[in-house]
């Protein structure tokens, strides 16, 4: 217990680090999923095709090998992002932005069709039916979902560490090397992730509440 | 009603998940299953020992589990063709267990740093060696017989020394890679604090991320740096061969357990004298280091 005492500022400075990697990777990837989503939805075929293979290559790929591939395969044609912060946000933002497109993509097809023909024989082009009419209607609806994948992307924040970013995963790995004590740090990372997921889970709960549409 | 029910089962669920964790992290028996038997071919006396020591119970169940690496060259490492694990820690470790008796038969586990104190206490491997440097920290959750080998720590840079680091100091200001939770990274941190540290799981990202150009030089323990060269070719990188530290290497054994140390420390000098250890260090480390250093002086606390 001493070991959390003597390094209870790495461990907050670790959180941080885990932090400022989630939220803004959920920035991007939510605006990555939306727009995929909508390209998937849209009339356009080969935007539609190419959102398609975006979703099911990044999907279906482990989030520990995207790193590898992006941070150490990169470079050898030419591509090297000296930032490892910025590694990880591009690296997280790509993975969790296909899981929000499929979600967002879901609540879109909860949209009744009504909506969409009343909206059209008023005149709106595609981008107003969707962005006024379908897409508030389809987030609201998937509210819950989209939390989840947001505390999930809370914890794989954690693969970053593998390309040396360190956050609370790789600070808790620290500790316990330096004082031989694995148990004690990672069972205190253990907890600090608790400490961020639960309220992100309270805060969508209420948020859901909120803007649930009744029918 | 219904509130506090769920309130209680939300906490119950909770404290579950943190019992879980926390097992998970305890049960730290890597069971790879990759493990290879080499048992010594020639049918010596199996000596005598006292009652209830550790050497008694090796040699009567007739099989002994070491914790090796099974990833770093020259010391252990796993021969993709044979499974077999190779290397001058293998080499000691057959030569320790040869004198519990030479039918005793040798299962090597993979431990990687992280697991090695656990693996120990846990008693899922009987004794580790595994370029495990003797520290203070380590003693005490186990115990370590030798030192076998004294290792220094250099710095490997790119072929040619673009920034012409010579030595510790040079570091300061540059970008140099090592491993998490390695000795090597402390000893960075505290003789070049100006260095900007770079934190790998493994060395071969901290040499690729040098052919990248991510780090200008990479640190740690002269014998793996070595291997690296060895690996990525001399026309890639260079070590500088200017150590500067000493890092003996152990063979950790569970806490405690004095009798079994001093067997192994006897045994050590005696193949400290005979040569069997500079044989050994010519067949492995000696391949890329011409030089068979002298052997180092057990320390017996």
């Amino acid at each position: 217990m001493e070991i959390l005492a003597d390094n209870l500022d790495r461990f907050v400075e670790g959180i941080g680090a885990t932090i400022s990697l989630t939220v803004v990777s959920w920035l991007a990837a939510f605006v990555i999923g939306v727009t995929v989503a909508s390209l998937r939805v849209g009339p356009i075929r080969p935007l539609r095709g190419a959102a398609t293979v975006y979703v099911e290559l990044v999907r279906n790929c482990p989030l520990a090998v995207l790193f590898v591939l992006f941070f150490f395969g990169l470079p050898s044609i030419g591509i090297l992002f000296e930032s490892k912060f910025v590694s990880a946000v591009i690296v997280l933002s790509i993975y969790t932005g296909a899981f929000v497109a499929e979600t967002v993509r879901s609540g879109v097809n909860t949209v009744a069709s009504g909506q969409v023909e009343a909206a059209r024989s008023l005149g709106l082009g595609f981008s107003q039916v969707l962005g006024l009419v379908v897409l508030p209607q389809a987030l609201r609806s998937v509210v819950a979902p989209l939390g989840n994948l947001f505390i999930a992307l809370t914890k794989n924040s954690s693969i970053a560490y593998t390309i040396g970013f360190i956050e609370l995963t790789g600070t808790a790995n620290q500790i316990a090397v330096e004082n031989a004590e694995f148990v004690t740090a990672f069972a205190a990372a253990a907890g600090a992730y608790l400490l961020l997921t639960l309220p992100s889970g309270l805060a969508v709960g209420a948020l859901e509440r909120r803007v649930a549409i009744r029918r | 009603m219904t509130r506090t029910r769920t309130r209680t089962l939300w906490l119950v669920a909770m404290l579950a998940a943190l019992a879980l964790v926390a097992t998970a992290c305890g049960d730290d028996d890597d069971d790879t299953g990759q493990t290879s038997d080499t048992t010594e071919a020639d049918a010596g006396e199996a000596p005598e020992f006292p009652a209830g020591s550790t050497m008694a119970e090796i040699q009567q169940a007739g099989t002994i589990t070491v914790g090796t690496k099974f990833d770093q060259r020259l010391f252990g490492q796993t021969d993709p063709r044979t499974g077999e694990v190779e290397g001058f820690d293998v080499e000691i470790a057959k030569l320790i267990v040869e004198a519990i008796g030479p039918d005793v038969e040798i299962e090597f586990t993979e431990t990687p740093s992280a697991i090695r104190e656990t693996a120990l206490e846990e008693g899922t491997v009987d004794m580790v060696v595994a370029t495990y440097t003797i520290n203070d920290a380590r003693k005490e959750r186990i115990d370590f017989a030798g030192p076998y080998y004294v290792a220094g720590q250099d710095i490997m840079v790119p072929a040619g020394n673009p920034m012409e680091i010579s030595g510790v100091d040079d570091l300061n200001g540059k970008r140099v890679c090592s491993v998490q939770g390695s000795t090597s990274i402390e000893n960075v941190r505290e003789m070049a604090p100006e260095a900007e540290l770079t934190e790998f799981d493994v060395y071969t990202k901290c040499a690729d991320a040098m052919r990248d150009g991510r780090v200008d030089a990479v640190s740690t323990d002269n014998v793996i740096l070595l291997g690296l060269v060895e690996q990525y070719g001399s026309d890639v990188f260079e070590v500088v061969g200017n150590p500067f530290t000493t890092e003996p290497y152990g063979i950790g054994i569970p806490k405690g357990d004095d009798e079994f140390r001093t067997f192994i420390n006897d045994r050590l000098e005696e193949i400290f004298t005979n040569g069997e250890w500079a044989d050994a260090y010519e067949r492995t480390v000696g391949t890329v280091d011409d030089e068979v250093p002298e052997p180092p002086a057990v320390d017996r606390y």
